[in-house]
Parts: C-alpha cells; structure tokens; sequence
C-alpha cells in the first residue's frame, strides 16, 4: 500500500469485520479545490477509505500472503456531504471469502449518521489473470501500516501475520 | 425446498441485475453474460457469491462456470484462443453444449457466448430440485 487513508482501527475482528476513523481536516490540500469556498471530501476518497479498511481486512484474513487488489465497487450510496472536521466511523465486513477473491459490505458513519453504503469486491491477483505472473514480493501490503494494525491484532497474531517493516 | 423455474429465474434475474447493473428487461432467458450484460471476469465471482445467498447453497465456481475456469489456466489458452488440451477440456466439462460452431475458431471472447441466464437457471434447477 503506497498510502494510508485511514487514521487508525478500533475493532479488528480477523476474516469478519473492522472499524477504522477517518478524520477529514482542511489541512488536505485538495479540500481547497473541492470546492474553492465550499469544501467536501470527494466521493472517490470514501470509497478509498473503504478499500483501505476492507482491503486490509481481507489481506488480513490470508496472513497476507494474497496480493489484494479493488477489482469492482459492487455497491455504492452517498446520504451526505462530509466536511472538514468529521469524523468518519469505517466499518467493513467480509460477505464472502473464496481463494481467488472476497466480497465485502460496508458503512461510513459520522456519529450516528449514515454518510454512504460501499461494498466492494477484491482479487487475489495472483489467483486471476491467466497465469499472469507478478513479482513475488506483496506490493500491496508493505510494511507501512504495520502501526496501524499493531494495536488492534492481537499481539501473538500480529507478529505472525504481518510482513516484516519496509520502507 | 423446491422451487419451480419461474420463481429460480425470478431470483437469478434480481442477482444478475445487481451484480451487472443491468435493467430487468435486458436479463432474458437467452442473454448471455459477457456479450449482452457486460459482465467481466470479476463478475462472475460476484455472481456466484449472490446465488450462494440467494439460494443458501454453495455454489463452486468452476461447477456453475466450467469454461471460466479454463481460461485463467496458461496451459489451456494461447494467443487468445484454447488450445487443443483445452477445448479437450472444455467439452468434457460442458457435455450438454453444442460446440461444434465454437471449435472452428476457439476465440476466447466468443467463449463468452456460451454463458446464457439460462445456463445458470438450469444449474440451479439441477442443484436444488435434483432434476
């Protein structure tokens, strides 16, 4: 993962679910631009935010030796606006886990308010494409959000689950 | 539970139009899942995923879509058509479909044609009423 859209988890439940916050803050600089005067979290971001939380938790569940890549938004609803200041509540869960790919339903929340309705679907790529080959090493899991995991997965599991600290 | 094949393409028609998008006049009978509803590799495991819901049964890929399966297989497909090994392997696993028309050009993308809305119904007609 080249980059980290969540702030942190609150609940990990291994191949089930996981909650993770988003705080959005006018310090990201493309608020400015979307829009000059009227700033809101782009929509795609959501979904990234979604992706990222869902993403890991599917990874998660295969002691992340699968390569787990977005391969199709199944579902995605939009209630309202979030701006600078909220706080997002991420939570995932996994519908359907097959080897070669996982199903998942989620909701953002600001407080108790529904903000959008995402389920996604990803590939273990390695599993897809024909055969096609990709390196070895997991690209999409680096060593990047170690933290963010560490104080969530229980430690015995954490150390056996995640990939060593990279750069 | 059994269920009449009115009320299994009932389901299948609300799976499909989830999972592809699609409107509920476009998913017939005869459609087929590439050619007329888009559907891409992804989808056919979003499929199977819901008709495992929709019907609380378990649904093996490579069961519902034998053909699928061959061509994420290197060995079975070269240069964008099966190859001999793998239309071997297609025919044994689709006994019921004509391919006589198929085989004199064994294009992958035309294999697509031989998934109907239709093939999923009988599968789950099988599956659930044993027929």
């Amino acid at each position: 993962m080249r980059w980290i859209w969540i702030d942190k988890f609150l609940e990990f439940e291994s191949g089930r679910r996981a909650v993770a916050v988003k705080n959005v803050t006018l310090a990201e600089e493309h608020l400015h631009d979307h829009f000059p005067g009227f700033p809101i979290m782009p929509e795609c971001l959501m979904i990234e935010a979604m992706a990222q939380t869902a993403g890991i938790l599917v990874g998660q569940a295969n002691d992340f030796r699968e390569k787990v890549v977005l391969a199709k938004i199944s579902k995605v609803v939009f209630h309202d606006f979030v701006r600078p200041g909220d706080s997002l509540r991420i939570e995932a869960q996994i519908s359907s886990l097959a080897p070669e790919a996982a199903g998942t339903t989620g909701r953002i929340l600001r407080d108790a308010q529904l903000i959008a309705e995402i389920d996604l679907m990803f590939s273990h790529i390695d599993q897809n494409l024909a055969g096609k080959k990709f390196p070895e090493e997991n690209f999409v899991f680096t060593g990047l959000f170690t933290s963010l995991l560490r104080d969530v997965v229980s430690e015995a599991a954490g150390r056996a689950a995640l990939p060593a600290e990279s750069s | 539970m059994t269920m009449s094949r009115d009320e299994i393409f009932q389901k299948v028609q609300e799976v499909l139009v989830d999972a592809l998008g699609a409107d509920e006049e476009e998913v017939t009978a005869d459609a087929t899942l590439m050619g007329d509803l888009g559907a891409e590799s992804i989808d056919f495991l979003d499929i199977v995923f819901r008709l495992e819901k929709a019907f609380g049964i378990k649904v093996p890929r490579e069961e519902l879509f034998p053909a699928e399966s061959l061509l994420n297989n290197p060995e079975l497909v070269s240069n964008g058509k099966l190859t001999a090994q793998g239309l071997a392997e297609l025919r044994a696993s689709v006994p019921h479909t004509d391919l006589t028309e198929f085989e004199k050009n064994p294009d992958i993308n035309k294999l697509a044609n031989l998934f109907t809305v239709n093939a999923i119904v009988n599968y789950i007609d099988g599956k659930i009423n044993g027929a």
